[in-house]
């Protein structure tokens, strides 16, 4: 029977099921061979269904393939590929699997980090058979409290989580520049998470049984992200969420700790932004606004995408998405360079740039933008708007969005899928083109979105708008974008888009933003090729002005949002976005604050609307600046926020327009052909001084009435 | 009989590994996990063991010789030394271990070379004795039950 049962693959499952524990499948992780083999020779003696590896990554591999392929986990905890404690993070939300620590050391510390992480029991070695003859309670108790907590599709979310999550996780280790922004975030972080961990701690001191495992599905999650947007990254104690969350049977304990594993997520995506963000930075832009604009960077990106030369007007609009996209973009690696270029990003996109930064490449961009796929998606859409070369910059998104995923880059957090996010990134540096290009990826991001989903193109768009919908101020711009998305996708989606934006800035309206993204759309369209009427955008500037006031010039907040963006989880996007939304509108008003002052923040921002401008050029920026693609869209936003800033902040735009010629010169750097074509439409718009941004400018202007 | 002679010796041998301190528990729990499926079990972890750890062993002289001494690495070779020698029971070999790891934590260069010569000596004494148990084992025959009572 025991052997029976060991050799009958499959066959045997059916019957060993029956025989439980008899015949549980396990998989065994350790890399000394001598201690693997006694695991294995045990476990069989057991008669379990033993698989072993002694590498983590392979061990992660073989329970992706196939969540149901083994029932319980055993892993070392000291491992030289992958720390054991990570891969129990990574298996514990990724797939809902019990995972049984194993170690030489009897540390109380480690045991204590192993609960913490979600094992559920450490063993010592050498491990005794009597021991593991009790193993498979473990997943008797699991699969009992399951089925009490919601959340069956919880593991594909989780899937899509982990995935990025775990890329998110590779990308981490990218973080070399430890920006100011992404140490103070992680600093902030880390004090709430150490709240956090301190109040686990009581639960689990005061609770003497394991509780039921909660099951984080997509509309759980979603809530939880909304209720963190809502109250603030670094204000967001599990109390609050969970009160405001209002969802029956979760504890306090559950939040607890799933807001750290969120942090730790938004750390690490952050990271990723961060090290954008440094490049941006580089370009001497403010941090904070350019981490905001990281998270908007996408929607920056999308206004450099869009900007490109048609976008200045549009990308005054698509700018204030493109804070927005520049998040996205600079997943997509699109806003990274646009706005790395333009370096104003690089204060707000410092967030997103690092992320942006590691896309920057223009598939790093691609990372953010997989988190903010959604934020992506509507930049895509700007991009194809941008008809600039929007096929070619499609293209160059399109690579992306391979890299997006696994950049992690937050932002575009809604579409866990990196293909939503490189489609989204891509196409917003560029411009108008990669945002097609970007939306073209991501269909699965845009899925989130709802509007977006349908459109890649609109994606962004929406993304954007979304994005920007966060932001007060942002969110407008999101709207905006949308819409100016459309119209940039001119005459292709831009309807569809314009459609998108809306759609999405109601979830996140926090100001009036629907009404802006319209009205900002309509000033993409303007910009450039894309039919996009920038007119519009001063609409869309309107909004702004009211978010700006919500906006609460928080520099940081966009990096925020950047972690939210970077919460990998789709459904997070949403509430990502509207953290980022949050964000956006927090940073668009400190960018507006600071637009004036320095037009670094967001060069783009600056034209569109001061909150929205710089929210966008923050993005932009950032995004540019990542996607070196995006140098045009620096351009571009560089010319958008001459266009916004147009009339009323002349010296503003004067300001801005150095800006963002110094961001021409950067993105062109990075980007090849986007660039080419960025600095084309940067031309072009330059020369044009169409502001018909002009009354986008004076909306902006008022919108941002910081300048 | 001579089968029986030499069964008896075996297991003479066998249980002086436990009255010297050669030998643990553990390595009971590994005769135990031998049978007919897995007929050579001990001796296949044996061996693998020796395998295995001789590489530890010369990251390990190859990291002492190195100046000034990287405590931290040193540590981390001897973690995973230690618990492979757990693993089979090899008791006096991991109280090495344990006192090396000390001397790590301590900074104390001088000891851990010290250290790491008992620990080299033990180890090759175990190994020489192992092998020596193994292959009068194989000779005896499978006859395990002379050693293992309980097994069958």
């Amino acid at each position: 029977m025991t052997v029976e049962d060991q050799k009958s693959g499959l066959a045997g499952e059916d019957v060993a099921r029956d025989r439980f524990p008899l015949g549980m499948r396990v998989l065994a992780v350790d890399d000394d061979p001598i201690c693997l083999k006694l695991l294995d020779t045990l476990l069989r003696k057991c008669q379990y269904q033993v698989t072993t590896t002694n590498q983590a990554v392979m061990a992660l591999k073989m329970l992706r393939e196939n969540k149901d392929k083994f029932d319980l986990v055993i892993s070392d905890v000291n491992m030289p590929d992958m720390d054991g404690f990570k891969l129990l993070e990574l298996l514990g939300l990724e797939m809902d699997l019990p995972v049984i620590m194993l170690s030489a050391h009897s540390d109380t510390q480690l045991v204590m980090k192993g609960v913490t992480h979600g094992a559920c029991d450490y063993l010592l070695k050498p491990v005794r058979i009597e021991e593991l003859k009790n193993i498979w309670q473990h997943v008797i108790r699991r699969k009992k409290f399951d089925s009490k907590d919601q959340n069956k599709s919880l593991n594909e979310d989780r899937a899509l989580y982990g995935t990025e999550d775990g890329r998110g996780f590779t990308s981490t280790g990218n973080a070399d520049q430890d920006d100011r922004l992404s140490r103070k975030r992680k600093e902030q972080n880390e004090d709430e998470e150490e709240d956090d961990e301190e109040n686990e701690h009581e639960n689990d001191d005061a609770s003497n049984q394991k509780k039921p495992r909660v099951v984080w599905s997509v509309e759980l999650h979603r809530k939880f992200v909304a209720a963190v947007n809502q109250l603030g990254l670094e204000k967001a104690v599990p109390k609050k969420i969970l009160d405001l969350m209002n969802v029956e049977g979760l504890t306090r304990e559950n939040v607890a700790s799933h807001l750290q594993k969120y942090r730790l997520y938004l750390k690490r995506i952050n990271s990723v932004a961060a090290q954008q963000a440094s490049m941006v930075a580089a370009l001497g832009g403010k941090d904070s606004s350019y981490l905001r604009m990281g998270s908007l960077d996408g929607f920056g990106e999308f206004r450099s995408l869009a900007g490109s030369g048609r976008l200045s007007s549009s990308a005054l609009s698509s700018y204030t998405p493109g804070g927005m996209f520049g998040r996205l973009n600079s997943p997509a690696g699109l806003t990274l360079r646009g706005i790395t270029s333009s370096g104003l990003v690089q204060p707000t996109g410092q967030n997103l740039s690092s992320s942006i930064n590691t896309l920057g490449k223009f598939q790093p961009a691609l990372l953010p933008s997989n988190q903010s796929a959604s934020l992506f998606q509507g930049i895509p859409t700007s991009l194809e708007l941008n008809q600039l070369q929007q096929n070619k910059c499609t293209t160059r998104i399109r690579d992306f969005n391979p890299i997006k995923d696994s950049r992690g880059f937050t932002v575009t957090t809604s579409f866990s899928d990196s293909r939503v996010n490189v489609g989204n990134s891509p196409s917003l540096l560029p411009g108008l083109s990669s945002n097609s290009l970007v939306l073209q990826g991501n269909p699965h991001q845009v899925h989130n979105r709802g509007a977006f989903g349908s459109q890649s193109s609109l994606g962004v768009a929406s993304l954007t708008a979304d994005a920007f919908e966060n932001c007060s101020g942002g969110s407008s711009n999101s709207l905006v974008h949308n819409q100016s998305n459309e119209s940039w996708q001119g005459t292709v989606q831009s309807s569809r888009f314009s459609l998108n934006a809306l759609p999405l800035n109601e979830p996140f309206n926090h100001d009036q933003l629907p009404s802006n993204n319209l009205s900002k759309s309509s000033t993409s369209p303007h910009i450039g090729n894309s039919s996009i009427d920038f007119p519009s955008t001063s609409a869309v500037l309107a909004p702004l002005e009211d978010s700006r006031g919500d906006v609460q010039c928080h520099e940081g907040m966009i990096g925020n949002v950047v972690h939210n963006m970077n919460y990998p989880s789709n459904q997070n996007w949403e509430e990502q976005k509207q953290d980022y939304n949050h964000n956006l509108n927090h940073t668009v008003s400190a960018l507006n604050s600071l637009v004036p002052a320095n037009s670094i923040v967001n060069p783009l921002s600056q034209s569109l609307d001061q909150n929205t401008a710089i929210c966008s050029k923050s993005f932009d920026v950032s995004l540019i600046s990542q996607l070196h693609d995006g140098a045009l869209s620096i351009d571009q936003n560089s010319e958008v926020e001459r266009y916004a800033l147009g009339t009323k902040m002349t010296p503003n735009e004067d300001y801005l327009f150095e800006q963002t010629r110094s961001l021409d010169g950067f993105t062109q750097n990075s980007f090849g052909s986007l660039d080419d074509i960025m600095n084309t439409l940067m031309k072009r718009e330059q020369n044009q001084t169409m502001l018909c941004d002009g009354e986008f400018a004076s909306d902006a202007y008022s919108l941002g009435s910081c300048m | 009989m001579e089968r029986n002679q030499m069964h008896k010796h075996i297991f003479l041998m066998r249980q002086s590994f436990f009255d010297q301190g050669l030998l643990d528990d553990q390595f009971i729990q590994l005769e135990e996990l031998q049978d007919d499926a897995n007929p050579n079990f001990v001796e296949e972890v044996v061996t693998l063991y020796y395998r295995d750890s001789s590489r530890t062993i010369l990251n390990i002289e190859q990291s002492l010789e190195k100046n000034p001494l990287d405590f931290n690495k040193l540590d981390n070779y001897m973690h995973q030394f230690k618990g492979s020698s757990t693993s089979i029971g090899a008791k006096k070999v991991k109280a090495e271990c344990t006192q090396f790891r000390e001397y790590c934590r301590a900074g104390n260069g001088e000891g851990c070379m010290r250290t790491f010569q008992q620990l080299k000596k033990e180890y090759a004494i175990l190994k020489k004795k192992l092998e020596t148990y193994f292959q009068q084992t194989r000779q005896a025959g499978p006859s395990e039950t002379a050693c293992r009572p309980r097994m069958n």
